[in-house]
C-alpha cells in the first residue's frame, strides 16, 4: 500500500500545473476575503484578483523560457502536459480572465450585485480552462470542462433576482449537461476501442491499428465527442443556446464566455484531433470544412437580422468561431497557429466592444439596441472611438488585430489548397460588415435621443479598455512577434 | 452468459432514453433526470468496458463523472430555485424571455 502511495506521488509534479495551481489557492483566498467584507464593497476583491491573475501569468512567462531548456513538462503520470501550446492558451485565459474582471466592479455596483464570489468563480473558470488546455488524458480534459462550465452556469446566472439571467443560466446549465453526456459517451466509446484513456496513446494505437479507425465504433465515439465540444465552443448546429444565454447573462460574462471558455475548448479539440485522432484527418477535415462554412455563414446570417446589439454580437462570436474553424480545416503550420492567433486576437477586441456595452448599459440594460445607441458616439467620444476600433477589428480591416488573424487562418487555407473556403470566408467578413457599420451609423449619423448622462467612466473599466485597443492594435500592427510564439506553441 | 456486449446495449438504451427524455419533457427536474441517466449509462460503459479490458482507468473514471454529477446537481437545482422564485415554474415553456 504504501509503494502504491508513493509510486503516485513520485510523478506530482506541481511545476506542470503552476498556473493554475495559483488561481485556485487565490480564488479560495477571495471566497475568505468576500465572507470578512462589508456587503456591497468588492473592489479590494476585484483588484486581488488582478494580482492573481498577475502572478499566474508570470509562472505561465517564467515557464514559457524554461520550455526551451525542458521542453515540455509532464506531471501526473502524463495527465497533464505544460508545453508551449498549453502556455500560449494560458494566456488568452489570462487575458480575458483580467479584462473580464477589470471591467466587473463597477458594472456589479451598478447592477446591485456586489458580491466577491464572482471573481473567485472567473479564477477557478481560468483555472478549470488552463486544465483544459494542459490536459492530456481524457480524464483532465473532464475534469477541466466540467470545473470551467460548472462556474459559467452559476456565473451566466449570477443576477438571481433577474429572471432574464435565471432563464440564461438555467438554460445553459441543462444544455450543458446534456452535451457533457454526450462528450463522456464518446469518451467511454473510444476507451473501449483502445483501451487507454491517454490522447496521445489514443493516437499511436489507432495509428497502428488502421482496420479500427473504420469501425462504427470508433467513428460513433468520435462523433459523440466532437459533438461535446463543438457544443462549447458553439458551432452550427450546435450554437443555438448561445444567443439566448449571451443575452441574458451579465454583460461582463458574455464577454468572458465569449473568448475564453471558447479558446478553452478550442485548445482540447485542437489536442484531440492533432494527437489522438491523427490517423482520422482525411474524415475530420471533410467534417469541419462543412461546419466552418455553415457556421460562418449562419452566424453572419442572423447577426444581420438583430437589433439588440449584446445579442448581434453573440451570433458575430458564433461566426467568429467559425472563421477559427478554417485554420483548423487547413491544418497546417500556419492554420493552426493562425487560430491560437486569433483567438488572442478575439479575447481583445470582443472584451473591448462589450466593454463598452457594459459602459453604454442603464441599469436592466434595456437600452443596448440600435435606436437606444443612437448619437453615442458624439455624446461620448472616447467610448465611441473605443466602439469603432473595436468593430474594426471584429470586421477585419486593417491595421487590427482581427485583420492579421483573418489573415493567418485564410491564408493557412489557401495554402493547404482549400481556396473556396477562403473565398467563403472573406465573402462571409464581408457580410459582417453589414451589422458592424450598422452599430458604427447608428453611433454616429443618427440624432441623440438621449443624453447618455449615466455613463461613468470607472477607472477599472477605463483601464479594461485601454488595454484591449493597445491589444487590438498591437496584434493588428506588429503580428510577426507573437505569430512566431504561435507557432513555437503548436506541437 | 452475459458478454461486455450486453451491457454495452443496456448502456445504450439507456443513453438513447435519457436522449429522448431531454428532447420530450416539459419539467426542467425531469430533464435534469433524463441528463444523469445519460451520464449513468456512461458510466456503466465504462465500467463494464474496464472489467472486459482489465484496465483500471475506466472505473477510475466512473469516480470522477459522480463527483463532477454530484457538484452539477447542486449547482442545477440551486439554478431551478432561483428561476421558480422569479416565474413559479420550471417549465422549459416558460424559458420565453429569450427570443429573436
Amino acid at each position: 500500500m504504501e509503494n502504491l502511495v508513493q509510486a503516485a506521488l513520485a510523478t506530482v509534479n506541481y511545476a506542470a500545473i503552476m498556473p493554475s495551481l495559483i488561481l485556485t489557492g487565490f480564488g479560495m483566498l477571495l471566497l475568505l476575503i468576500g465572507v470578512f467584507s462589508k456587503p456591497g464593497r468588492t473592489s479590494h476583491i476585484a483588484w486581488i484578483s488582478i494580482v492573481g491573475l498577475i502572478v499566474a501569468a508570470v509562472a505561465s512567462a517564467q515557464a514559457w523560457s524554461a520550455l526551451g531548456a525542458t521542453g515540455v513538462e509532464f506531471g501526473f503520470t502524463n495527465h497533464v502536459a505544460q508545453d508551449g501550446f498549453a502556455l500560449f492558451f494560458n494566456f488568452i485565459f489570462l487575458v480575458s480572465a483580467a479584462l473580464t474582471i477589470l471591467m466587473s466592479d463597477d458594472y456589479l455596483k451598478r447592477e446591485g450585485y456586489a458580491v466577491g464570489e464572482y471573481y473567485a468563480l472567473i479564477l477557478f473558470t481560468t483555472a478549470g480552462a488552463m486544465w483544459m488546455a494542459s490536459g492530456t488524458d481524457m480524464m483532465t480534459i473532464f475534469l477541466g470542462l466540467e470545473v470551467l462550465s460548472i462556474s459559467l452556469y452559476v456565473l451566466a446566472g449570477f443576477f438571481r433576482r433577474d429572471a432574464r439571467s435565471n432563464e440564461a443560466g438555467l438554460k445553459y446549465f441543462l444544455l450543458g449537461a446534456f452535451s457533457t453526456g454526450f462528450l463522456l459517451y464518446g469518451m467511454a466509446l473510444l476507451y473501449g476501442v483502445v483501451g487507454t484513456t491517454n490522447i496521445a496513446n489514443l493516437g499511436m494505437y489507432l495509428a497502428a491499428h488502421k482496420a479500427l479507425v473504420t469501425s462504427p465504433m470508433t467513428i460513433a465515439g468520435m462523433l459523440l465527442l466532437l459533438t461535446g465540444f463543438l457544443f462549447k465552443i458553439a458551432i452550427v448546429p450546435f450554437h443555438m443556446w448561445t444567443p439566448d444565454v449571451y443575452e441574458g447573462a451579465p454583460t461582463p460574462i458574455t464577454a468572458f464566455m465569449s473568448a475564453g471558455p471558447k479558446a478553452a475548448a478550442i485548445a482540447a479539440l485542437l489536442r484531440f484531433l492533432l494527437l489522438g485522432f491523427d490517423s482520422m484527418q482525411a474524415e475530420w477535415t471533410a467534417l469541419f470544412w462543412v461546419l466552418a462554412v455553415l457556421t460562418m455563414t449562419v452566424g453572419n446570417l442572423l447577426a444581420i437580422s438583430q437589433t439588440n446589439i449584446k445579442r448581434m454580437l453573440a451570433y458575430s462570436s458564433v461566426s467568429h468561431a467559425g472563421y477559427a474553424m478554417v485554420g483548423i480545416v487547413a491544418a497546417n503550420a500556419i492554420g493552426m497557429s493562425g487560430v491560437l492567433y486569433y483567438m488572442l486576437a478575439y479575447a481583445f477586441m470582443n472584451i473591448g466592444a462589450f466593454a463598452v456595452l457594459a459602459l453604454a448599459g442603464k441599469q436592466g440594460e434595456e437600452n443596448l439596441t440600435l435606436e437606444g445607441f443612437a448619437g453615442f458616439g458624439y455624446k461620448r467620444p472616447f467610448l465611441g472611438v473605443a466602439m469603432c476600433v473595436f468593430l474594426f477589428s471584429l470586421m477585419g480591416l486593417p491595421p487590427t488585430a482581427g485583420f492579421a488573424g483573418k489573415f493567418y487562418v485564410f491564408a493557412g487555407a489557401v495554402e493547404a489548397g482549400y481556396i473556396w473556403l477562403a473565398v467563403i470566408g472573406v465573402l462571409n467578413s464581408a457580410l459582417s460588415l453589414y451589422y458592424y457599420l450598422r452599430v458604427m451609423v447608428s453611433m454616429y449619423f443618427r440624432e441623440p435621443t438621449e443624453d447618455f448622462a449615466w455613463v461613468s467612466m470607472p477607472m477599472g473599466a477605463m483601464i479594461c479598455i485601454i488595454l484591449a485597443i493597445a491589444g487590438v492594435l498591437y496584434l493588428g500592427v506588429l503580428p510577426q512577434q507573437v505569430m512566431e510564439m504561435a507557432k513555437t506553441a503548436m506541437f | 452468459m452475459i458478454t461486455v456486449h450486453h451491457y454495452l446495449v443496456l448502456s445504450a438504451i439507456l443513453f438513447s432514453l435519457g436522449t429522448f427524455g431531454v428532447l420530450t419533457r416539459k419539467n426542467a427536474i425531469v430533464i435534469f433526470m433524463c441528463i444523469e441517466l445519460m451520464l449513468n449509462a456512461v458510466n456503466l460503459s465504462f465500467i463494464s468496458l474496464s472489467h472486459y479490458l482489465g484496465n483500471m482507468d475506466g472505473q477510475i473514471f466512473v469516480l470522477f463523472i459522480m463527483a463532477v454529477a454530484a457538484a452539477e446537481a447542486a449547482v442545477g437545482l440551486a439554478l431551478m430555485i432561483a428561476f421558480f422564485r422569479n416565474r413559479e415554474s420550471i417549465s422549459v415553456d416558460d424559458f420565453n424571455l429569450l427570443k429573436w
